[in-house]
């Protein structure tokens, strides 16, 4: 197991004060917070070498290509990939809209498939559904049942479909899907599998090839980097035959006054000067992740969440949502409070130093499907103690006498 | 003297955000003012929070330009109820003009919070009353 009270010194942020009371940061699930590690290395591109990279012949210049190329190496032996199948977007949301305008919308023809899930962020879920609209394609949801889950009989959506996208991890009840068995049905149809893993990466050792999906996205700012700096994994075969999504510098081989050549990958989907800091900050994440051990972060985010959905459960109204067993979720426990709104009760919290997340977390239709209008979230990393949940119940407690 | 109540205001504001639930708002969440529904309201107009899909109804009876009688319905959190309980007490008998020109400030002065720590909350605040503005700008068309 991790050692969670030596991880916190490393956490600057975890000293303040808020409302007088000792931060406890319980929405990580929105983004997590830094360690001095990965603010040294942003401080130390600045302060030493700071550069344009891919253009400069100088040593600055040398130097930020080298650090930018190396993390890029980095991220994909993280996620067991190949150098040239990572590209560096802003976030999540940049890399699912890269994939339908760079492959959607010149493979994809009327009458086909797309399929997501009632689960998705609206990331994945708008980008497919504007797909459908614009090339009168087919958009068909996977439905949810009572724990939040996926039914396997829903997995027959996925046949013959031409693209599916399905959120590896929900950021509203936690579930993990088996994206390893969806895919497979998608391939047999010939068609593309999506993972969007913004809630999965920073959580889980993730090995792309053993899932055996063709695309997959996540965030930098969940995993201990800085915001700004996101990750498209595509299988090299698919990237290659793809269009360019964005036109201009340094995704350039030739241009002429009648016709341009494009860049191989990766640069092909990097045009313009991309977030050196933000990819530096994120390869000091990876380290520090790494150094830990994902299957530690696991072990810890599984003890955690547990704990919570234990204490939570003790206390009279709250309805938790998502699946029962916590080795099936990620590291987060939506819920209800009967009789209390989740801005209330985040209100309520933030005065005793507790960041929670209210609302419909970006993922409206799941909440429609379930009747809600809004949840309240916990959600945890690797800095956070069995205290932060009982802070969180006591909290909890207070909201309940008040609107009681 | 007046500066001294606002700041005395604020320090108090400061020294516990749990101000922001006074107990009048609590109270108005637990009995709403005008919540109810108007059959035969000139306007009627529904909306949404987009950031947490809270949802006010409004319905106003308007007679040459007057709100005669208003009424809500609605979900939300304590804030968009007491401020649409507070908002229908204030506009009735008023202007249609008048409730045109009401912006942030006069809605957080009918509220009574001091809101500028909580900036995300402000929207809550303002829902009711961009919806009966919405609903007032439908009927001008018709």
């Amino acid at each position: 197991m991790i050692d969670v009270e030596k991880i916190k010194k490393d956490f600057p942020i975890l000293e303040r004060k808020v409302n007088g009371k000792r931060l406890v940061y319980l929405d990580n699930a929105a983004t997590t917070q830094k360690p001095r590690q990965v603010i040294d290395a942003v401080v130390d591109y600045y302060s030493n070498y700071n550069a344009n990279v891919h253009r400069g012949l100088h040593t600055l210049a040398e130097e930020a290509t080298i650090a930018y190329d190396e993390v890029r190496k980095k991220v994909a032996k993280f996620i067991n990939a190949k150098p040239e199948e990572i590209i560096f977007t802003k976030n999540s949301t940049e890399a699912l809209n890269l994939i339908m305008y760079a492959y959607g919308m010149s493979n994809v023809s009327a009458g086909e498939k797309l399929v997501t899930t009632i689960m998705d962020h609206h990331s994945s879920f708008v980008p497919l559904q504007i797909l459908a609209k614009r090339k009168n394609a087919k958009f068909e949801i996977m439905d949810v049942d009572k724990e939040g889950e996926i039914p396997e009989k829903e997995y027959e959506k996925l046949e013959n479909a031409k693209i599916a996208s399905v959120v590896h991890a929900s950021n509203v009840t936690g579930t993990i899907n088996d994206i390893a068995s969806m895919s497979k049905i998608v391939h047999e149809g010939d068609g593309v599998f999506i993972a969007d893993g913004s809630q999965s990466v920073p959580h889980m050792k993730i090995d792309v090839k053993k899932l055996d999906i063709d695309f997959l996205a996540f965030t930098g700012h969940k995993m201990l980097a800085p915001m700004g700096v996101g990750v498209l994994y595509g299988k090299k075969e698919l990237l290659e035959k793809m269009q360019p999504f964005l036109y201009g510098g340094d995704m350039i081989l030739e241009v002429h006054e009648k016709e341009s050549k494009w860049a191989e990958i990766p640069a092909k989907f990097e045009a313009g000067t991309p977030n050196v800091e933000g990819v530096i900050g994120l390869g000091a994440a990876i380290d520090y992740l790494e150094k830990l051990g994902m299957d530690n972060v696991r072990k810890h985010d599984i003890a955690i969440t547990r704990y919570c959905m234990d204490e939570l459960g003790k206390i009279r109204e709250v309805r938790i949502l998502g699946p029962e067993n916590p080795e099936k979720r990620t590291a987060l426990v939506g819920f209800e409070m009967k009789g209390v709104h989740p801005h209330d009760i985040a209100q309520v919290l933030d005065s005793e130093g507790i960041a929670i997340r209210a609302g419909h977390h970006c993922a409206q239709p799941l909440h429609e499907r379930a009747g809600v209008i809004a949840t309240a979230r916990a959600s945890f990393y690797i800095y956070n103690s069995k205290e932060d949940v009982d802070a969180l119940c006591n909290a909890l407690e207070k909201a309940q006498k008040l609107f009681a | 003297m007046l500066f001294a109540m606002h700041w005395k205001k604020h320090r108090n504001f400061l020294r516990d955000p749990m101000d922001i639930y006074m107990e009048r708002i609590v109270e108005l969440l637990k009995n709403p003012l005008n919540k109810g529904e108007i059959d035969d309201a000139e306007i009627k107009k529904t909306d949404y929070n987009p950031s947490c899909g809270d949802m006010i109804r409004v319905f106003a009876k308007v007679n040459e330009g007057k709100i005669k009688d208003i009424k809500f319905q609605g979900q939300g959190c304590a804030i968009s109820i007491a401020s649409a309980s507070l908002l229908t007490e204030y506009v009735k008998g008023k202007n249609l003009e008048e409730v045109e020109k009401m912006g942030q400030n006069e809605m957080l002065e009918i509220l009574g919070l001091d809101l500028s720590k909580n900036p995300s909350r402000i929207k809550c605040a303002m829902l009711a009353l961009i919806v009966l503005k919405k609903g007032i700008t439908d009927l001008g068309k018709s």
